[in-house]
């Protein structure tokens, strides 16, 4: 088995206790590696119901099978899995940069944390050895100087670090682990996770070598890849970036505005990719081993935020841009750099930060609960001011918005609930639902939540395939193939940026695996391994009682307020009869019943009967259900 | 003969260089037959997002890496300028390494000897490997008086820029 490491590390930091087990041949390639494997680990190493703050919830960080290689975008991932303190479900992260290819270089294809250190205390991964280290000098501490200090106290400049920020440590519930200063394991809030064991960071030095299987045959493959990243496919990274987006959204109607109030924003020229590239971008960089590039580095070069400097992506320049109503791209800067620092997923920081300001707008809370911040939107300043609250937790209102929007919604009260736009928990990505419906069905059936990369459901919308106004038979089927792709995307953790350069698909990726693994694989098999991975998500979920039909679902806004602006999608939103034909049609894809439960068969085909138990569970439960619900209107009657 | 002007070594530029270690992956798969960036002969250096500098032996003249060898392990190839190490007789004390002002002396991790940039041409690019992979074209295999020019012909438009934008296209 070349080019994984063989070996699985095993971490309590109650006892301090450290052990390794061999990771087998089935296992690899059943489950890749990344999330596939995390999540696998996660539910073999995982006690049903654990909350996910409770010592025994693991934390798995995983590397990749071509983690260490000099493979283009696939030699530099790691991917985080746990139970998310967001959505209750399957969290998991993965992000590139050169973390990754350390801790497969130091020996390990993925190492589960348990249990919680007496004190603030970081992990000190060095080769064979494993250290718990004393890390209360980095209390509050922001990634960066986190990452910095690490390094200077062990004194090597190539120590890789990632880490939580304050937000972390306060168990924000949407706070990410960060490596190289901006590259986050953003989503699902792992970050909080991390914090609730008293784990700052993990840090690692690997000097081992990493050997593919064969090594001619993956130099010419690597070439050929990164032939391909000079050319089309990856143009758009190369030149203005993911923020090309924002206009090409705005012209759909599908640019989500203020907290989901409008589908176009009257500022969209300000804070375009164009604009951006023109005004702020000082050069473009990017991850170890990669042969293209796309982290467009922006300076903001004058006024109240001159200096700032942070990556900027699609995602999070929507979210803290027009979400909020904010035109400003300084202002967008200096949050994105602030989010960073505290460690936030820059997606829901924002979605978060437009919630507050959709209920300040209609009165649902007040400028004392805001303290005196003046959180309208469009309101730059405001903007800043709030998420440092939010970071710090500090106040009545930051402390209630580092739960999320689900959370804070409860706590507040009343209307609220109409305005938090999360899906299971998590926070929506930039894509406006009411206008882009195959991505409404494809979020609402994300296990970890709402996300637009489990199974890119919004690309037919935005490219026309489809009549994107409507949820129609056979959107199914196209979210069920796409999730297999994906979920082999995050477990060879090969970057989504470079996902166009596998002109073969499926089988430039078997190809890709074998070379570097010399395990034999056929696309069917690897197309099962991402059937199988999608299955196991949902098993986890449905464990945790948060996996079938009721979960399934797009926010009270999406269903309940029409677009708004002027054009063809004026008018739209999406009805329950559209999620119900959708979810039919979904689960029929996958052999799953109408409550969205994978059947024994389908499970044991897959190679998942050891968990069949968990669906034949969920579907006597279903149909108590069913049974009581069918003996009430006797009830009901009787109590009228 | 070869003039030490006309000596060739890897050069990165600042302003194409962003980190990626493209290099150092390139450098172990054909010197050492492995995918490891400790057994590089070069080594980027990222110090934050904007500071970036792919680093590895400069090929100078009167070397002070070989002139600090106690033990008269290394030699500097005449022509071709590149540093030699006898296996045989270097210990790995590291003080070529305090030396070279570049940081471009290296400690190899198995065999705990010196190694350096053997600029590893081959017969179809005749350029190293190192500067054949770099997606961003930003190594370069020169001579100190090609990279003088380089510069030179740089400064000299920069001065000029004005006139160089009223040129006729």
């Amino acid at each position: 088995m070349f080019s994984y490491a063989g070996k699985i590390l095993h971490v309590n930091l109650t006892t301090g206790e450290t052990r390794t087990e061999l990771l087998s041949e089935t296992m690899a390639k059943q489950y890749i590696g990344g999330i596939g494997l995390g999540i696998r680990l996660l539910m073999d190493n995982s006690k049903p119901g654990t909350d996910p703050f409770h010592p025994d919830n693991p934390i798995i960080y995983c590397t990749g099978p071509l983690s260490g290689t000099m493979g283009p975008t696939a030699g530099n991932g790691y991917a985080v899995v746990s139970k998310s303190p967001a959505t209750g479900g399957v969290g998991e992260a993965k992000a590139h940069g050169f973390f990754g290819p350390d801790l497969k270089r130091a020996g390990y294809d993925a190492v589960v944390i348990t249990g919680k250190a007496p004190k603030l205390s970081y992990l000190w991964i060095d080769d064979d050895k494993v250290e718990i280290r004393n890390g209360e000098y980095l209390k509050n501490a922001t990634v960066g100087d986190t990452d910095n200090k690490i390094r200077d106290e062990l004194g090597d400049f190539y120590i890789r670090v990632s880490a939580i920020g304050e937000a972390g440590e306060k168990l924000c519930r949407f706070a990410a682990i960060i490596n190289d200063e901006f590259r986050a394991i953003g989503r699902t809030g792992m970050g909080a996770v991390m914090g609730s064991k008293n784990l700052k960071a993990v840090a690692v030095r690997g000097t081992k070598d990493v050997n593919v299987a064969n090594m001619p045959g993956f130099k010419e493959y690597i070439k050929m890849i990164h032939e391909r990243m000079k050319g089309p496919a990856t143009k758009k990274y190369k030149t203005l970036g993911t923020p090309e987006n924002v206009l090409v959204l705005n012209s759909l109607s599908a640019l989500a505005t203020r907290n989901w109030t409008n589908a176009t924003f009257e500022g969209a020229n300000k804070v375009s990719g164009e604009y951006l590239n023109e005004h702020y971008v000082k050069k473009i960089v990017g991850c170890a081993t990669c042969g293209m590039r796309c982290d467009h580095i922006c300076v903001v070069p004058e006024g109240p935020y001159k200096g700032s400097t942070s990556r900027l992506e699609f995602e999070c320049l929507w979210s803290l841009g027009p979400l909020c109503g904010v035109d400003r791209l300084d202002a967008v800067i200096e949050a994105m750099r602030i989010t960073n620092e505290y460690g936030m997923d820059g997606i829901s920081i924002g979605v978060v930060v437009a919630f507050a300001m959709d209920l300040y707008e209609h009165g649902i809370i007040t400028k004392e609960q805001t303290d005196g911040i003046d959180l309208k939107f469009g309101n730059a300043e405001a903007l800043i001011a709030i998420i440092h609250k939010i970071g710090k937790r500090e106040g009545w209102l930051g402390n209630i918005l580092a739960e999320g929007v689900a959370k804070a919604a409860e706590l507040i009260g009343g209307d609220a609930y109409k305005y938090a736009c999360h899906i299971k928990g998590l926070e929506l990505p930039g894509y406006d639902l009411r206008t882009l419906k195959t991505a409404a069905l494809g979020f609402s059936v994300s296990f970890r939540g709402a996300c637009h990369l489990r199974n890119g459901a919004y690309s037919p919308d935005v490219k026309g395939k489809v009549n994107r106004f409507k949820i129609e038979k056979g959107r199914g089927k196209m979210i069920t193939d796409e999730s297999h792709m994906y979920n082999i995307i995050d477990s060879l953790i090969v970057c989504k940026f470079s996902r166009g350069t596998y002109y073969d698909g499926w089988k430039d990726l078997t190809n890709y695996y074998t070379l570097a693994t010399g395990i034999p694989i056929t696309v069917e098999e690897m197309t099962a391994d991402g059937d199988r991975i999608e299955n196991l998500a949902r098993l986890f979920n449905i464990r945790e009682g948060k996996g079938t039909r009721k979960f399934d679902d797009v926010p009270y806004k999406i269903k309940n307020f029409p677009v708004p602006d002027e054009g063809p999608a004026k008018g739209v939103c999406v009805s329950d009869e559209e999620m119900a034909i959708g979810l039919d049609d979904y689960y029929a894809s996958r052999g799953w019943t109408a409550d969205g439960i994978p059947t024994v068969e389908r499970l044991k085909l897959l190679g998942l009967g050891d968990l069949a138990y968990i669906a034949e569970d969920a579907m006597k439960t279903a149909q108590a259900n069913k049974d009581a619900k069918a003996s009430a209107p006797v009830a009901t009657v009787g109590g009228n | 003969m070869v003039r030490p002007q006309d000596r060739k070594f890897v050069t990165a530029d600042p302003d194409k260089c962003i980190g990626c270690v493209v290099c150092e992956y390139a450098c172990s798969m054909v010197n050492e037959n492995t995918f490891n960036p400790n057994k590089s002969r070069i080594r980027a250096m990222r110090i934050g997002p904007l500071v970036n500098l792919a680093v590895t032996c400069r090929k100078c003249e009167d070397p002070a890496c070989v002139a600090a060898c106690p033990r008269d392990a290394l030699k500097q190839e005449c022509d071709s300028g590149i540093i030699r190490v006898d296996e045989n007789v270097c210990n790995g004390c590291g003080w070529c390494i305090s030396a070279c002002q570049f940081g471009a002396m290296n400690l190899h991790p198995d065999k705990k000897i010196a190694f350096t940039c053997n600029s590893c041409t081959d017969n179809e690019t005749k350029e190293p490997q190192c500067v054949k992979w770099c997606p961003e074209e930003a190594l370069s295999f020169v001579s100190a008086e090609t990279l003088s020019q380089k510069y030179r012909q740089k400064a000299v438009k920069n001065l000029f820029q004005t006139a160089e934008a009223t040129k006729p296209q």
